[in-house]
């Protein structure tokens, strides 16, 4: 272990950790865009910059590894003052089209600015620089007019994602952000995963499917419905209806990680095909013989469906014996439903004959 | 690490990222052995393309040379095993040699992998449908579990035998009892104790023969065995094989009641269609493919009528049960009054050993989920099976031998089929295809096609191909790679009107009754 101190503070940290870890650990923040403790330290943006002692210049706290008595300050004029040159510098390449993000009109850029008492106004980029929307990937929106060069995107996708879509391309202040050798994402082999968007700073990759919706009212954290892995996703919520989907660095199972069908495949939920009323086919209703094909379907309420299918399962096992029916439960529904219809088969009808899609 | 018949990346591809993430960033060592070239393959060390059927002959063969070299774990096999000798005897007509001729991987590839896996401890073997999809999918198992036991990789971290469980919740709803010869916890019901004991929490008398499979139970409409089925979110016409035949017998049955949340395949079969709820509008629990139950939260309110899957069953339960043809006594878990899935998931825990520990407010207090068995509520749940002893003893070396699939390529089908899903659909395809964006990806199926195969008939990337089997025919565009061997083509289920279930073959393991969807033989012509 390494002892340090930080603004005064005593703080006991493993070695390799960086000052900004060490920081973090000890409840102090340090301001940052391009570091995530997910990614491998890049040191691009330099806002996380502290002063050492013996060092004769501020140095990256994201990048710089604790030594033992090593003495940090984290904030003092100097270094406010050098925060602000580093974000009037990035807000000069970034410009804002006005449309609505769903990130509330923030992000951690524009939070810091506003922290450091910039003027976004005379600050940002006073015209664009690229197309908005300059990507046809479905779920990814990319408006490179607001990327910093932070390349959280690239790491996310190589230290995440292990697909390697983003780079960087040209030299000095044409350095920019692109998929491939500038192709679009899929053709670069995105997965549409959404790493990237989930680690961008300022929103210059976003959703697209949720742009326009608004804030979420709340956040949900549950279980995914696609695969075994079992991912803890948030649904964001608004209006009872489910907007975006989000990931969390605390999910025990796949912390940030989703995959495409988890962070985007949720628009099925509000699918105009959903089935909403219980129906029967009008021949049980009349009490008729079925006809070929089974004929017309009748909505009904609640009662008249359940009531229905009790007295047609009774009958049949009456008939037929409890053995001629058979359930499928379902490996998508809950534990506890499954657990009510293996109870079902076997207590209500008497039969083993119950089974699901653990086969297919 | 072992990846056998598992398209990692694309089906449980945030596992998959985490395994780039290892052999990236620790080195790890990776063998994949598949047909096809997978995207894991990019990462892997080494590629075993072995021809589709011949598992147990690779797995046997890499056994036969982990015991010429000595790398066997004899201390684990002395020890924790039995049933060696046998086991060893079956390997001895395995050699290298003929391995390599029936699974068609080169000689030196088979000593390279035997050497990787072997050598690297803990070694784990990860698998999904691609071993258990055949008419030997149980001995596929059983003969991974004796190249663990034999390297000693049981029991440890980073070792084990794993399947990848497909669906969200497969593992719960078999470690829930549904299946046709296990109560919750996979207590028999051909045993009378447990019979006993699920007669006496329920007030009923209970059947004492196991049930039917799905694979049994659809089939069995047609010879009368079957007159009733109440499918709980499912659709049989796609998922099921040789579809055609799965119509024929959806269309004969008296009674269809069908518990969803789309219309599907299979409702127009059904006589009743009762709205279901989505995993975003209930709560409860799933549990993954890792054994850990983890809570599942209600986050918006179902459309329209739709109700939760658990409070329609409860209601259709006690509505049968006041019927009177079939006696229910008062018991401690007789009735069916339940006003939330966290009573249920007690009544689940009172009844079931592995989940004794597991209620949704100590779920709430760790989110990170328990893995079963979970014994008692202060048990930490245990995330590593089979440590110290196995649950039956001692470890059971089965000897295993090569059976080949049951419709190989001929004259008349020359082809062979092998069938799976793609990244950007599930299953299917009921809920991805109405996904707007992964529609938009990933719009029709594909078959994929080996060049070669293409230019023998005349494909040139726009022409579409029919394909047909003995059992049915379907259209499809072809995509032309070389992710498939010459000889091979490889087809989705994800779309109604190009499934590759029309083609499958019904034939069934003889234990698991698992049909092999990943071998039939099949005809492909190009169309205009």
């Amino acid at each position: 272990m390494i002892t340090l101190k930080i603004d005064g503070k005593t703080v006991e940290v493993p070695e390799n950790t960086t000052v900004l870890r060490a920081a973090e650990a000890a409840g102090i923040t340090i301001p940052t865009l391009c570091d995530h403790p997910d990614l491998t330290p890049y040191g691009g943006c330099r806002l996380c910059v502290v002063e050492v002692k013996g060092y004769r210049l501020p140095m990256a706290s994201c990048a710089l590894p604790v030594s033992q008595d090593m003495e940090v300050i984290t904030e003092n004029p100097a270094l406010a003052e050098a925060r602000r040159g580093i974000l009037e510098l990035l807000l000069s390449d970034y410009y804002d089209q006005g449309y609505e993000d769903g990130l509330g009109g923030s992000n951690e850029l524009l939070h810091w600015a506003e922290h450091y008492h910039i003027d976004l106004e005379q600050a940002m980029a006073k015209q664009p620089r690229y197309r908005v929307d300059s990507d046809p990937n479905p779920f990814v929106w990319v408006d490179m007019n607001k990327c910093i060069l932070c390349t959280r995107c690239i790491r996310a996708c190589a230290d995440v994602q292990g697909r390697f879509v983003w780079s960087l391309a040209a030299r000095g202040a044409h350095t920019q952000v692109v998929a491939g050798a500038g192709t679009t994402m899929l053709d670069a082999r995105c997965e549409s995963c959404g790493a990237c968007v989930a680690y961008c700073p300022t929103g210059a990759l976003n959703n697209k499917m949720s742009l326009h919706l608004g804030a979420a009212d709340r956040k949900v954290t549950t279980t995914c419905t696609y695969c075994g892995v079992g991912c803890q996703l948030e649904l964001n919520v608004k209006d009872d209806k489910v907007i975006r989907v989000t990931s969390n660095s605390d999910a025990a199972v796949n912390g940030m990680r989703l995959c495409v069908k988890g962070r985007y495949g949720y628009d099925f939920i509000h699918h105009p095909d959903r089935l909403t009323q219980p129906q029967v086919r009008k021949y049980l209703l009349d009490g008729t013989p079925r006809p070929p094909g089974r004929g017309e379907w009748v909505t009904v309420d609640w009662d008249t469906a359940l009531d229905l299918t009790a007295a047609k399962l009774s009958a049949c096992r009456d008939i037929y014996g409890s053995n001629s029916l058979g359930i499928l439960c379902s490996a998508k529904c809950l534990n506890e439903e499954n657990y009510l219809f293996n109870k079902f088969a076997r207590q209500v009808i008497g039969t083993n004959n119950i089974d699901h899609c653990a086969r297919l | 690490m072992l990846i056998i018949g598992s398209n990692t990346t694309e089906q449980h591809p945030v596992f998959g990222t985490m395994i780039r993430q290892a052999v990236m960033h620790r080195g790890v060592k990776l063998v994949v052995a598949d047909p096809r070239k997978i995207d894991i393959t990019e990462f892997a060390t080494l590629h075993l393309q072995l021809r589709p059927g011949t598992d147990i002959p690779l797995v046997n063969g890499l056994m036969n040379i982990i015991l010429e070299k000595g790398w066997e774990d004899r201390d684990f096999i002395l020890n924790r095993t039995e049933g060696f000798d046998e086991v060893r005897q079956t390997l001895e007509h395995y050699t290298p040699e003929h391995v390599a001729q029936l699974t068609g991987i080169p000689l030196e590839k088979l000593y390279e992998a035997a050497e990787i896996l072997a050598t690297n401890k803990p070694m784990a073997v990860m698998w999904a449908m691609g071993i258990t999809q055949h008419i030997v999918g149980v001995n596929n198992v059983m003969d991974l579990a004796n190249l663990q036991m034999m390297l000693g990789n049981l029991g440890v971290p980073g070792g084990g035998v794993n399947p990848l469980r497909g669906q969200n919740n497969v593992q719960g709803a078999c470690d829930m009892g549904g299946l046709p010869n296990v109560y919750s916890g996979y207590q028999n019901v051909t045993l009378d104790a447990s019979r006993e004991k699920f007669e006496a929490a329920w007030g009923a008398q209970l059947s004492q023969t196991v049930g039917m499979t799905v694979t049994e139970m659809i089939p069995g409409i047609e010879e009368d065995k079957i007159h009733a089925l109440y499918v709980l979110g499912e659709d049989p016409i796609v998922s099921d094989p040789n579809s055609s035949h799965i119509r024929k017998c959806m269309e004969e049955c008296d009674l269809v009641i069908l518990q969803e949340i789309f219309p599907s395949e299979t409702s127009p079969y059904a006589d009743i269609l009762l709205p279901g709820a989505s995993f975003a509008e209930k709560s409860g629990t799933f549990t993954n493919t890792e054994r850990r139950v983890q809570m599942v939260h209600q986050a918006i309110s179902p459309p329209g009528e739709a109700r939760p899957d658990w409070w329609i069953i409860a209601e259709i339960a006690r509505r049968v049960l006041a019927q009177g043809a079939r006696q229910v006594q008062p018991a401690p878990y007789s009735g069916w009054e339940y006003e939330n899935t966290s009573q249920i998931m007690d009544e689940v825990a009172a009844l079931t050993p592995s989940y004794a520990g597991v209620s949704h407010a100590r779920l709430e207090r760790d989110p990170a989920g328990l893995h079963w068995p979970v014994k008692d509520a202060e048990h930490p749940g245990t995330p590593i099976l089979h440590v110290g002893q196995f649950t039956r003893g001692k470890g059971h070396f089965m000897p295993v031998e090569h059976v080949p699939p049951a419709e190989l390529p001929d004259e008349a089908y020359p082809m062979l089929l092998n069938t799976g899903r793609v990244l950007y659909h599930w299953h299917g395809g009921e809920m991805t295809r109405r996904s707007a964006g992964l529609l938009e990806i990933y719009s029709h199926a594909k078959i994929e096609i080996n060049p070669e195969d293409a230019r023998m008939l005349g494909l040139n990337g726009k022409r579409r191909v029919r394909v047909s089997s003995r059992r049915g025919s379907i259209e499809a565009h072809a995509w032309i790679t070389d992710r498939v061997p010459t000889g091979m083509i490889f087809s989705n289920f994800h779309f109604p009107e190009s499934s590759a279930n029309e083609l499958t073959i019904a034939a069934l393991d003889p234990v698991a009754k698992i049909p092999e969807y990943k071998i039939c033989a099949v005809r492909v012509e190009a169309l205009d």
